[in-house]
């Protein structure tokens, strides 16, 4: 039986379309963009076309999309290249709930000296943007704001956080690489500054991504070298994987309005399924303002690894961003800053469901997570002193 | 996590799950907390000197699981004196290895057969050598 794969937050299977416009490049058309031959200019308009793809896509200007390694590459230019062009500006703001692509940046720059104010967020992982409002400072370089959660999948309120970077010359950059080619995205509607995208969540390929830079936002080069992305990300150009991410983008656009709601069903159903069938159990993060794709469900009494191991032996694949699973031993910096106990948070499992996802993914699911949750409640001292009344820390 | 073949069964095949009715036979000890992300639960039955039953219950990862079941394997049969010889890097060593992340995980376990030695002597006002009494979960590190 095919396995279960409930883990598109993580990586998408590459589009069969995506591929073939890639097997050119792999192939015959190998040379270098750069060239000033015949073939060469045939790989030079390619990306020409995909850079104009991919603005079109987000309602961005063709000059504005810069090709990157990945998303976190593009998180990291963003933050340090704003930074290398203001350097009188001593102050981040960001989230407590970033992507380790923009986290470790910050931690990283802190060491080197530089204040990080971390914004909070709400019971359903919101920042209130009266917060980034009181925050703002005159030496604040870059406000940095996760668009889509990675872990539950929250939706930030970017419109009205724009509308307070209106009245400050701070630029704002926004990761949205969970977001893009599943919700609907318009730079100018969201109002960023800088955006960062990556193809493999999106049914393109890994290892390829890219910066969207407002025109006129004022950014170090990352990558010193040849004229490559205007001279300011240099390196011969992953061509097939440009390519591969601009086919996949278009068809994701293509797709939205009907997989936008049939996705968006589909995690509903699964939520009210497991909430329903599984009793102390909890939904993480916005139940409506929330990526198409994204469930994360809290397992009272249960540890969230081996929960994974037993649908993992089961074939099926989901994640935890929690615990033990990382070998980090801290419970989920997300799940903690929406305020949930380490019990809950220890035992909170994330579903990703995709373009592949179908309606039978659900009973498939469910007959592997209900007797696997039952089977380690059985064995778990915590249900035992729920079950027999023992107040031991836990309210009923 | 990359779990060897010895760890995966004993996790998926848990041995001695399950507990005991208090008795004056019985010594429990609970060790950890959710904060850490692991508790373990251990029951032994004794009889003049040796323990000739042992069951588990775990809330952990499955390292926690897989140390539990097997250091209920080890200590069954033997007297009190050697099950408060079992060492973390004999439970690690009886499940050929844990991951460098989990170590902990063993650490846990021999705290838990301690802690229901502790009990059980307690109980019936024995010293067993090496044996001390468990530490404060609140003052755990994580």
């Amino acid at each position: 039986m095919k396995p279960l794969y409930l883990d598109n937050a993580a990586t998408t299977p590459l589009h069969p379309q995506a591929l073939a416009a890639m097997m050119p490049y792999l192939t015959d058309d190998f040379h270098n963009p750069s060239g000033v031959y015949a073939t060469a200019r045939r790989v030079r308009k390619a990306i020409d076309e995909a850079r104009a793809s991919i603005a079109a896509a987000i309602g961005a200007r063709t000059d504005e999309i810069y090709f990157t390694g990945s998303g976190t590459e593009a998180d990291n230019w963003a933050i340090h290249g704003t930074l290398a062009a203001n350097p009188d500006k001593r102050h981040i703001i960001t989230t407590q709930v970033e992507h380790p692509g923009i986290r470790r940046t910050c931690r990283a720059l802190e060491n080197r000296g530089y204040e990080v104010t971390y914004l909070p967020v709400d019971t359903q992982g919101r920042i209130n943007p009266a917060d980034l409002q009181a925050a703002l400072r005159t030496d604040t370089a870059i406000v940095t704001i996760i668009y889509a959660n990675n872990e539950v999948g929250t939706l930030q309120p970017m419109a009205q956080i724009a509308a307070i970077m209106q009245d400050h010359p701070a630029p704002l950059h926004t990761d949205a690489v969970q977001a893009v080619g599943h919700v609907p995205i318009n730079v100018n509607n969201l109002g960023v500054d800088m955006l960062a995208l990556s193809a493999h969540k999106f049914g393109g390929p890994k290892g390829v991504g890219a910066l969207y830079l407002r025109k006129g936002t004022s950014i170090a080069s990352f990558i010193y070298g040849g004229a490559q992305e205007r001279g300011r990300r240099a390196g011969t150009e992953n061509v097939a994987g440009i390519i591969g991410m601009a086919t996949a983008l278009t068809l994701s656009i293509e797709a939205m309005p009907h997989e936008q709601p049939r996705v968006t069903h589909l995690r509903d159903t699964l939520i009210n399924e497991i909430l329903q069938k599984i009793p102390h159990t909890q939904l993480n993060g916005a139940p409506q303002d929330r990526l198409p794709g994204n469930i994360n469900i809290s397992f009272r009494f249960v540890e969230g690894e081996s929960l994974l191991l037993h649908l993992d032996m089961n074939g099926c694949a989901a994640s935890t961003g929690s615990a033990c699973s990382s070998g980090s031993l801290e419970p989920s910096h997300v799940l903690m800053a929406m305020g949930l106990e380490h019990g809950m948070a220890n035992g909170a499992l994330r579903f990703s469901l995709g373009r592949c996802s179908t309606e039978e993914d659900i009973p498939r699911l469910m007959a592997i997570l209900e007797p696997a949750v039952a089977r380690l409640r059985s064995m778990s001292p915590l249900y035992d002193d729920y079950t027999k009344g023992a107040t031991n820390g836990i309210q009923r | 996590m990359e779990y060897n073949d010895k760890v995966m069964d004993h996790f998926m095949n848990p041995r001695n799950v399950g507990d005991f009715p208090e008795g004056e036979d019985i010594g429990t000890g609970t060790v950890g907390n959710e904060r850490c992300g692991d508790i373990m639960r251990v029951f032994l039955r004794v009889e003049g000197d040796v323990i000739v039953d042992a069951k588990f219950k775990t809330f952990g990862c499955g390292a926690a699981v897989a140390t539990s079941s097997i250091a209920t394997e080890m200590v069954i049969g033997k007297t009190l004196q050697e099950a408060a010889q079992i060492t973390n890097k004999a439970v690690t060593e009886a499940l050929e290895g844990l991951p460098a992340a989990k170590a902990h995980c063993s650490v846990l376990a021999e705290e838990a057969l301690h802690a229901a030695l502790w009990n059980y002597a307690q109980k019936h006002g024995l010293v067993i050598d090496g044996v001390k009494p468990p530490i404060d979960e609140s003052e755990r590190a994580h």
